[in-house]
């Protein structure tokens, strides 16, 4: 009998061990850095949860009274800014994925694109300067002519500074990432079922709803969890275009309008001492668990459809 | 196989070709925006007529436009039935969208330039807001924060975000990898203002409470760019071709040579566009720079004492705390805000030249 040969080992050197090591240590550094941004807003949360508005001059009563009206509007605005967003994306992938000539295909995906470049604060001046003022004649329009329908009953506001007009600027705002993934997808269908579609005499809109839509459906699924997860924590365009005051009201065209979570700490913190630093800090942690959760759920989708998809 | 030709008569009496028979011709559809959008203008120019108002230029295209979307879908399902109407329906509908997310870009590009020229001077670059109220006073001390924590926040995230994605492309297997590509995936989606309170806090349980410094800001600002940088810059590794690794170790190169002098060299132009594309996006962030930095209106060399502006928060105290007259601290917003979209416009450019001109050229 023979021993077997003695196994090939690749030469230990000191700079490969410092190379991957250092790569590792860059790699664990993320997870450490968003255990540290959880830990570090639990940690300054915790006083004010417990806290009473004798503690904190920012509270009414206590701290849920106070969450509450921001959840609900946050979630409102994002809410309403993607039942906005979503069929203008979708429109904006098809034209440039089937529709526009394919050289200006790109271009004009470049265009769009543009949109996702304009700082936010510069979308909050538009929105106040420009925007909300445009808007004030349709908002009393809206509110003489379909003022029975609850959503736009009440006084309609004189400024159009209303939540209907911070949804709309958040619209724009997340119309580009939505876009883009949708005509990602969108181009990604397979050819040969497009091709197929034409051939038996579907016309552009028949090819497009037997074999782009049904195609794309997760990758639309996708792009708006995306987008509300951008909409939610989307901070300076809100607080400046919104006037807000701490109320439940699902009228659109009031100048009573809810405030969200992120635009209430930009407007409160610059002022805010003692615990009311914690309690803003609180809310905070309730948008970044949010967030988090619905940016999961969208990645977790997306995982999804790589493994179960592809050209089939 | 053959094809039939029919041939015209002499007699030059037209006869209806099949295959175009019961279609709309080409120029129908212009036809009918035209239509549509000289009936809207009719309209408002009567409207404006009778009740003494300025003419509504946009609003005219806007109804003409409109107004376009259900007439071709009636032309065409009076001519060439219904399938066919609902197809030029979903065109129409298609385009307008596209034209409808125009709007805005257009309308904010014109304000933008138009109210942002009013102070966009020599001034205006060459001075701070120090002991300025009313008019005049410049944003030097706003471009300094903002070259200072930006540059802080890109030393900060690119070794970091370039390491973590060779990490990934290069030695990633198993759980961590997996968790890390989660994790980056879901850190891109962080408000940025939670950031911000992040920042805001470390420091804050450090240093004391109410600590506002360039360096907070900075890290608020590496939080929001080091996802980014992971994300294109493995993008970028992953397109280098797997032969060239082969042929280096083949070669006997060790592997972290490979990465330095193989690997990187060969994306080092997408990296690039991807740090530039990252810079631009946070050169722009406000929320947790006003959060974490503070605003000042002096000018502030050291990141690590004191409060320190930046322009786009330059562009919100402005608007938020207007003074008398308050058209001066609007200009300085507007002039700021110009400044801002160029500088991320500029990025954007220099990105994307750099990716075009510097790709490696693979085959031929």
């Amino acid at each position: 009998m023979t021993s077997a040969p003695a196994p090939i080992k690749a030469k230990l050197r000191i700079g490969d061990l410092v190379f991957s090591r250092s790569a590792v240590f860059a790699g664990s550094m993320i997870l450490v850095t968003l255990a540290a941004v959880a830990i570090f807003l639990i940690v300054q949360s915790i006083p004010a949860v417990v806290a009473s508005s004798e503690d904190a001059s920012i509270l009414k009563t206590n701290f849920w009274d106070y969450v509450g009206p921001l959840v609900f509007g946050t979630v409102w605005a994002a809410a309403l800014a993607l039942l906005v967003a979503l069929p203008i994306s979708i429109g904006i992938a098809l034209f440039i994925s089937h529709y526009a000539p394919r050289r200006l295909a790109s271009v004009l995906g470049y265009v769009v694109d543009l949109l996702a470049a304009v700082p936010s604060v510069v979308f909050g001046l538009w929105g106040i300067g420009v925007f909300a003022p445009a808007l004030v004649d349709a908002y009393a329009w809206l509110n003489e002519n379909l003022g029975w329908i609850p959503l736009f009953s009440g006084t309609p506001s004189a400024t159009g500074r209303t939540i209907l007009t911070a949804a709309l600027v958040l619209a724009v705002m997340v119309l580009p990432i939505m876009t883009a993934i949708c005509r990602e997808v969108f181009l990604q269908t397979p050819v040969l079922h497009e091709e197929a579609a034409l051939a038996l005499g579907a016309t552009r809109w028949e090819m497009i709803r037997t074999a782009v839509l049904p195609f794309g459906r997760s990758g639309i699924i996708s792009a708006s969890v995306l987008g509300l997860g951008r909409a939610l924590g989307e901070t300076m365009a809100v607080a400046m275009v919104l006037s807000a005051s701490p109320v439940i009201t699902f009228q659109l065209l009031t100048s009573v309008n809810p405030n969200t979570i992120a635009a209430n700490i930009a407007l409160s913190f610059p002022e805010a001492y003692g615990l009311n630093v914690n309690v803003l800090i609180a809310t905070g942690l309730i948008l970044f668990v949010v967030t988090f959760a619905v940016n999961a759920f969208a990645r977790w989708i997306v995982s999804r459809r790589k493994e179960f998809s592809g050209a089939n | 196989m053959t094809i039939q030709t029919t041939q015209a008569p002499e007699t030059g009496v037209a006869i209806a070709n099949s295959l175009t028979a019961g279609r709309l011709p080409k120029s129908a559809p212009w036809t009918i925006l035209v239509a549509a959008i000289a009936v809207s203008a009719s309209v408002f120019a009567v409207v404006s007529f009778g009740s003494g108002v300025g003419y509504n230029w946009g609003g005219a295209l806007f109804i003409g436009a409109l107004l376009y979307i259900p007439a071709i879908w009636l032309f065409s399902t009076l001519v060439e039935g219904r399938r066919r109407a609902m197809d030029r329906l979903v065109t129409a509908l298609v385009t307008g969208a596209f034209l409808l997310a125009m709007i805005p870009l257009v309308s904010l590009g014109i304000t933008v330039v138009s109210l942002g020229a009013a102070r966009f001077d020599a001034d205006f670059f060459s001075m701070s807001m120090r002991n300025v109220t009313g008019e005049g006073g410049g944003i030097v001390h706003a471009i300094v924060g903002t070259l200072l924590m930006t540059g802080a926040a890109a030393v900060i995230s690119i070794p970091i975000g370039l390491m973590t994605s060779i990490y990934l492309v290069e030695y990633g297997r198993g759980r961590l990898a997996r968790g890390v590509t989660f994790l980056v995936d879901v850190m891109t989606g962080i408000p940025s203002i939670v950031a911000g309170l992040f920042a805001y806090s470390l420091f804050a349980i450090f240093l004391g409470p109410g600590t506002r410094t360039g360096i907070a800001g900075a890290v608020a600002l590496s939080l929001l760019m080091i996802p980014v940088v992971v994300r294109s810059s493995e993008e970028m590794l992953r397109l280098v071709p797997n032969e060239l690794r082969e042929a280096a170790f083949a070669l006997g190169v060790p592997k972290w040579l490979t990465i330095v002098k193989v690997v990187l060299p060969t994306s080092i132009a997408g990296i690039t566009t991807g740090i530039m594309l990252s810079i631009a996006r946070v050169i722009g962030e406000t929320a947790p720079l006003l959060i974490a930095a503070g605003f000042t209106a002096s000018v502030n060399y050291n990141l690590f004492d004191g409060r320190m502006q930046s322009l786009p928060v330059f562009v919100y105290t402005q608007y938020a705390n207007q003074g008398n007259p308050p058209q001066a601290y609007l200009d300085r917003a507007w002039a700021a805000a110009l400044t801002l979209i160029l500088i991320v416009m500029v990025l954007n450019l220099i990105a994307r030249l750099v990716a075009r001109f510097f790709a490696p050229k693979f085959g031929r």
